[in-house]
């Protein structure tokens, strides 16, 4: 493990403002502040955390519909995220794209994107991008079960094992497809099982450790920066909450599926096993927990203060200048 | 000056430009030998059949500091592409508030008159043009073809050049010097007083003989070839409406909510210009059917010349 203590409590810190920046956006959201639709990625923190922190800012990501958790873990600027869900000004997006569609290309993330597996060739584009720059970087693209399904996840990762693009496609497996159980829907168990036939390495990964994510996408990282060409890594996680935020939700899935995977949360245990080795104590993770909550009030106050939008700028940005 | 077909003029304008810019690259199912002996087959690429994918990747492409330049082959081709055309390309700068740019050249054969049946001839532009975020040309001759897509090209927005698959071998002056056609400019082909027609993409060459039957008649035929559609030159063709006060669109796509349908109620919805009209605005179009494969059905589908000359007849009567 060439992990450093130091850089296991950003990650530590990373999936806790991951969750904390949710469970606010689900507040709002809930409360009228926050329009159209929230998907929550709690539970799942592990992926995006493990996997970006094999990255260099350079590198290239695109996101799905759930995004905020990729946002995060690429470095992107809670205020301007926060301000992006509240519609204003200052977002992102300007007030355009709303929590589906927070891109931050001067971080190399690509966008959130609405389209179950729409995201997938367009990331394979930055991995040409990469492999005729010649400049080392990598790119990374989250999808879920539902988009191994799709026709673009195969196109795609057919080309990229083609040309030997410099690319980590990373399956965030969370059993449901939307609110349809994905057993039902895949031919294969494993998602991984599908490399085999685009002849690169499928790798299964506990999506639940920050830590085994890291080192599986570390692997894959260093091949793809040798030319060596695409991997499929499946991370098998959960969405601890309901496909999208809702007042009353109603949670189709099996309680008894939902409660174990509870007892997997990713950031308990982060938390026991960095306790386990010293390298946070109670009072070190109550602290950081502090912060990071001060951080998202910073985030909701400055989306509050930002202005909405003029009307007149809905016609602005239809086409660069 | 030089005479080239209207493929040549197309490759021409990617050769150039290609060299001009090292960051363009091309992307289509077959590669050009052309281009890859001149850039290689890291910048030419030959991809697989799957046109949503290299759609999308030239996205990515574009959006990580390339200008990619990609050939659908056939317009028909083009649809397995639309969640990646209508969802992705068309929405991506605006969505994300403008933070990067996505120059992308997208280039298509479309039209019909090669007996190719109903999925591989159709002239669909006006499907695009219902989005916002694409811009369009519509060349017409080798010179036009040469000189749009070379602009479109530099373009820091995606754009379709739609290009009349029937014209490929057609012939026409080309300079050997440099130039560019700006998008948004409508070219004038042919002046008149009493009416004007404006001629979409390859319809121009049907369209040109027949004003000159009107002229033996004694009328006086404006013709306008609008080359971009999107931005279309609108002020260009309101004014020779409101000097002829007639107007004839010759299409060879359908009438319904076509880009006739626009370029009518543009013309019809503006106050001075429909103040001069002196007659219903007229449009000669294809038929709105899938196309056909039979000749007899083919060539009855698509406007020709008698249809446009009996077209103008009828305007310039009323």
């Amino acid at each position: 493990m060439t992990i450093t203590a130091e850089q296991q409590l950003g990650m530590l810190r990373q999936m806790q403002t991951i969750r904390r920046f949710e469970e606010r956006a689900s507040e709002d959201y809930i409360a009228g502040a926050i329009y159209g639709v929230v998907h929550c990625y709690i539970g799942e923190e592990a992926v995006a955390v493990g996997i970006c922190n094999a990255l260099t800012r350079d590198d290239r990501i695109i996101s799905t519909h759930r995004g905020h958790g990729h946002c995060i873990a690429k470095g992107a600027d809670l205020n301007r995220m926060m301000a992006e869900l509240y519609g204003r000004r200052t977002g992102y997006c300007k007030g355009k794209g709303g929590s589906m569609h927070i891109a931050d290309f001067g971080i190399g993330m690509l966008g959130a994107n609405g389209i179950v597996a729409g995201g997938i060739p367009i990331v394979t584009g930055a991995g040409l991008a990469a492999q005729l720059e010649e400049k080392g970087r990598v790119a990374v693209s989250f999808f879920g079960d539902g988009a191994s399904n799709a026709g673009p996840f195969h196109e795609s990762i057919n080309i990229a094992a083609a040309w030997k693009l410099p690319m980590l496609y990373v399956c965030e497996n969370n059993l449901w497809s939307a609110d349809t159980e994905a057993a039902g829907t895949l031919a294969v168990q494993d998602v991984a099982a599908r490399a085999a036939g685009y002849g690169i390495p499928g790798v299964i990964v506990d999506g639940n450790d920050v830590l085994a994510v890291c080192e599986v996408a570390e692997a894959a990282v260093k091949r793809a920066r040798a030319g060596e060409g695409p991997s499929l890594i499946e991370c098998k996680t959960y969405r601890q909450r309901t496909h999208t935020e809702r007042k009353e939700a109603i949670d189709t899935r099996p309680p008894e599926q939902v409660e174990a995977w509870m007892q997997r949360d990713p950031i308990k245990l982060f938390v026991a096993d960095l306790m386990s080795r010293d390298i946070i104590n109670d009072e070190a993770w109550e602290k950081m927990d502090e912060e990071i909550a001060q951080e998202i009030e910073v985030a909701v106050k400055f989306a509050e203060e930002s202005p909405f939008p003029e009307p007149e700028e809905a016609l602005e940005d239809v086409f660069s200048e | 000056m030089r005479t080239i077909t209207y493929s040549q003029a197309g490759m021409e304008a990617v050769m150039e430009e290609m060299d001009r810019d090292p960051t363009t690259i091309h992307l289509a199912t077959s590669a050009p030998q052309p281009l890859t002996d001149a850039f290689g087959t890291s910048r030419v690429r030959a991809t697989p059949i799957a046109e949503g994918a290299f759609t999308g990747i030239a996205l990515g492409a574009a959006g990580s500091g390339y200008r990619p330049i990609v050939n659908w082959s056939m317009v028909t081709f083009s649809f397995v592409a639309m969640d990646q055309i209508v969802n992705q390309v068309s929405k991506i700068h605006y969505m994300f508030g403008g933070q990067a740019k996505f120059p992308i050249t997208f280039r298509t054969s479309c039209g019909g008159g090669g007996r190719m049946a109903a999925q591989h001839s159709q002239n669909p532009y006006s499907m695009f043009m219902n989005l916002a975020g694409l811009k369009m040309i519509l060349p017409s001759s080798p010179y036009d073809l040469k000189g749009l897509l070379k602009s479109a090209i530099r373009e820091d927005n995606p754009v379709i050049s739609f290009e009349a698959g029937n014209m490929y071998a057609f012939e026409g002056e080309v300079p050997e010097e440099e130039y560019t056609l700006p998008l948004g400019e409508a070219h004038i082909v042919r002046e008149g007083s009493d009416v004007t027609v404006l001629a979409l993409g390859r319809m121009l060459h049907d369209t040109l003989p027949a004003a000159e039957v009107l002229e033996k008649e004694g009328v006086s035929v404006e013709v306008i070839d609008p080359r971009t559609l999107v931005p279309m030159d609108v002020d260009t063709i309101r004014a020779s409406v409101q000097k002829t006060g007639r107007l004839v669109i010759v299409d060879a796509a359908s009438a319904t909510a076509g880009a006739s349908a626009e370029i009518a109620a543009v013309v019809a919805e503006h106050p001075e210009t429909f103040a001069a009209i002196k007659a219903p605005i007229k449009r000669i179009c294809a038929l709105n059917v899938p196309i056909p494969y039979s000749p007899t059905l083919e060539d009855h589908v698509f406007p020709d010349r008698t249809k446009i000359v009996d077209g103008l007849r009828e305007v310039v009567a009323t």
